[in-house]
């Protein structure tokens, strides 16, 4: 008895969207929470951020990028496939109310979780500047939602091939420049590209906040993999998080903490690209 | 229930010394993760049985807290009678393979035994557990009755030992029961904490099968609080009454720098990837695990214990407990203790941490020591470590399991504001019914208490049971 994948598309070489029923999920869910899936009896338990839902439908969309053994396995299961494990709403969910205007930004698969923070803010009656970025045309996702719920929309790509040359903090930096005020920043995605965006906004004095995607197992608390220093404390981003203020984290130790099963997964990775004859 | 007069042994007949159990050879155990006692046959069990004298006032009843009646199960085993036995033991125990195997009976039943004044007492946990498990093997125990069905809901939040006794008690009685489990599978502690090398999940399978085949329907991925609050379980859910046994799930750590490098782990997080996520058959399960050489465990309880055990058969060539107290201040059991020190764990007394030391890269590579020396006692009784200034030193290490306790889990107080909990985070509950200050919803086990037994859990989900009962019946 798993939870059945109602939609599935690929939407770029790189990224899975999916449609799950999970209706008890997705009558409580707010932005900002996460879920934790398991797919099989000898899986393990990874976190992916609730990127969409619909509380009538009773489904909860997920977006994962391929990048280790689960995901590229998840990425094989097609519509009427079921995942056994689906767990949540996880995390505290972020209630910003209405603050001004908010500066969104999204790196690579980091779109995915800021768009439904997008969403409520917009619906929250603020003014809305997203900056959505990856490395190059064809990894940009969730381009047209974004613009639908943003009241500005910038695009980089890392390669040039669309929008504008260079990462999303050169569009902040831009922006900021330019002399545009921000109330506050969001900032979501890889370890790199919100420990810059972080170092930009700190010395704008702009507060920024960070979505973090740490390793975790049982996402309530328990075991304290997903822990994090922020300012002189840790916090478990499972149950303090996943969002942070950007300028208190510890980013050397979040990224030491992020690579840590480095070999593990790569082992993982080609065992199961074996199996499966994958390039 | 046909009680069967036995004639007391005369006292030239008393054995003085329970029948040993035969064990995994150390040397072989470290090497692989089967249970280490294999439990006593049917001959020992009987031999054993017959140690027993039948006391007309059974003190070891008083020291269980599941109050099962020991003088008459045993006394079904010395005759042989092993239905008789195990209807005994179920009518009072839904988990006796587990509870034969984890609990501290030296400190329990077997410490009162009144054998145990001049001899060695029964050794009433291995009868325990030769009873469960030869139930197990050869399915004879009598079919549990259950009352007729009530037509009344109550939910169970947590499928350690204090939800599922709970949960089996109430469908006995006749109640509709919902049992939730955060995890994705059932058992709580016993399952994410304790090693397969002391309770084979074979095992706790076959206990939860049981409760579950008492009725019990059991939800599992449901992080109640989050997916549904305690209210929504009434409002929206129909259930009458709502038991808590989230336990103590959050880790304790020691507060030191260095805590957050690679390589440190909480026992919790150590334990659950191996026990439940199976991360000791890397990469046949995808769960990843890292584990030292040389491994420092800080704690003296059962944690430790396993934490460090589990330690030698993840490979480490060095093992090691530092605890702060002495060595008769360790909570863990002393079979544990024994079992550790087997199989080749070294003991350090008297000494914390003071940070962890780390390479540049980011991982452990030593610890700080300061040592201790006891002072007055504290609130526990035991006296209270006090830091030697001056003495600090170092040791090498590659890994760190901190095993100082834990915290009640906090995400059904969080989200139950009406719930009254004390300044520790534990929920209050009434010690009678274990009712809680929102009528209706109890609570007990490790959230209640903060980290403690197994078996006090049980007792808690016991009471709690009752309690349950007595407010339905009288709404």
């Amino acid at each position: 008895m798993g939870f059945k994948i109602l939609g599935r598309d690929d939407i770029t070489t790189e990224s899975v969207r999916m449609v799950v029923a999970a209706p008890h999920i997705a009558r409580k869910c707010e932005p900002g929470q996460f879920i934790i899936l398991r797919l099989n009896e000898q899986g393990e338990r990874i976190p992916l951020t609730i990127a969409d839902f619909d509380r009538d439908a009773g489904t909860v969309t997920i977006i994962f990028q391929k990048v280790g053994k689960t995901t590229y396995h998840l990425a094989t299961f097609r519509e009427g496939d079921e995942i056994r494990d689906f767990v949540g709403p996880l995390g505290r969910h972020l209630d910003l109310g209405k603050i001004g205007t908010v500066a969104c930004l999204g790196g690579g698969l980091g779109i995915a979780p800021i768009y439904p923070k997008v969403r409520a803010l917009k619906a929250g009656g603020n003014y809305v500047v997203s900056i959505i970025g990856a490395r190059r045309k064809d990894l940009v996702i969730l381009e047209d939602e974004m613009r639908a719920r943003s009241d500005e929309l910038f695009v980089t790509t890392d390669d040039g091939s669309y929008g504008l040359h260079g990462f999303v903090t050169d569009q902040l930096k831009l922006l900021l420049e330019e002399g545009r005020k921000f109330d506050t920043c969001l900032a979501v995605g890889p370890i790199p590209m919100m420990e810059a965006v972080c170092k930009l906004t700190a010395a704008h004095d702009l507060p920024t906040l960070v979505s973090l995607d740490t390793i975790m197992v049982d996402g309530t608390g328990m075991c304290g993999s997903c822990r994090v220093t922020v300012g002189d404390e840790t916090k478990f981003t499972c149950v303090d998080g996943p969002v942070f203020d950007g300028h208190k984290v510890d980013w050397l130790e979040a990224k030491a903490r992020q690579c840590r099963y480095q070999p593990q997964e790569r082992e993982a990775m080609d065992k199961f690209g074996k199996e499966r004859g994958l390039a | 229930m046909g009680e069967k007069e036995r004639e007391k042994p005369a006292k030239k007949e008393i054995v003085e010394k329970k029948y040993p159990m035969r064990e995994q050879p150390p040397a072989e155990r470290i090497k692989n993760y089967r249970e280490v006692p294999y439990g006593y046959d049917v001959e020992t069990a009987v031999k054993e049985a017959r140690r027993c004298l039948q006391c007309k006032k059974p003190v070891c009843v008083d020291g269980c807290p599941v109050e099962i009646d020991i003088p008459a199960f045993i006394l079904a085993i010395a005759n042989e009678d092993f239905a008789e036995a195990i209807r005994i033991m179920k009518s009072y125990n839904n988990l006796p393979a587990v509870c034969g195997r984890v609990c501290p009976q030296e400190d329990q039943c077997e410490k009162v035994c009144v054998l145990a004044k001049k001899f060695e007492p029964v050794a009433i946990g291995r009868l325990e557990r030769f009873i469960a498990d030869y139930d197990y093997e050869h399915h004879i125990a009598p079919a549990t009755e259950i009352a007729p069905p009530k037509d009344k809901k109550v939910a169970v939040v947590g499928a350690g030992p204090a939800g599922l006794t709970a949960a089996g008690d109430l469908a006995r009685m006749g109640y509709d029961v919902t049992l939730y489990e955060a995890f994705h599978d059932t058992g709580g502690v016993l399952r994410y904490g304790i090693p397969e090398f002391r309770l084979p999940k074979a095992i706790l399978d076959q206990e939860v099968e049981y409760v579950k085949s008492l009725g019990v329907k059991v939800e599992c991925n449901m992080v109640i609080g989050k997916i549904f609050t305690i209210k929504e379980l009434f409002d929206s859910l129909n259930f009458g009454a709502a038991f808590i046994g989230t336990g103590a799930g959050l880790p304790r750590w020691m507060k030191v720098p260095g805590e957050n490098l690679i390589g440190v782990y909480s026992a919790n997080e150590w334990l659950t990837r191996i026990n439940l996520m199976r991360a000791y058959e890397f990469p046949e399960y995808d769960t990843p695990i890292w584990a030292g050489k040389n491994v420092a465990v800080i704690g003296g309880g059962n944690t430790a214990m396993d934490s460090v055990r589990t330690g030698l058969r993840m490979g480490a060539e060095k093992a090691t407990i530092y605890y702060r107290r002495g060595e008769k201040e360790m909570p863990a059991r002393i079979e544990e203790i024994h079992h550790a020190r087997e199989e080749g764990v070294e003991f350090n007394f008297l000494v914390a941490p003071d940070r962890v030391l780390g390479t540049d890269d980011g991982w452990v590579r030593g610890m700080e020591l300061c040592r201790m020396e006891l002072g007055e006692p504290d609130e526990s009784g035991r006296r209270r470590p006090v830091r030697c200034e001056g003495s600090q030193y170092e040791v090498e290490c590659d890994m760190v399991v901190v095993a100082v306790g834990t915290y009640p889990n906090p995400i059904i107080p969080e989200t139950t504001p009406e719930l009254e909990v004390t300044r520790w985070g534990t929920i209050k509950v009434d010690e009678e019914t274990g009712m809680t200050s929102v009528p209706g919803v109890f609570a007990g086990g490790d959230i209640v208490t903060g980290g403690a037994t197994v078996i006090s859990a049980m007792g808690a989900g016991k009471r709690a049971a009752r309690g349950i009962d007595f407010y339905l019946s009288n709404k």
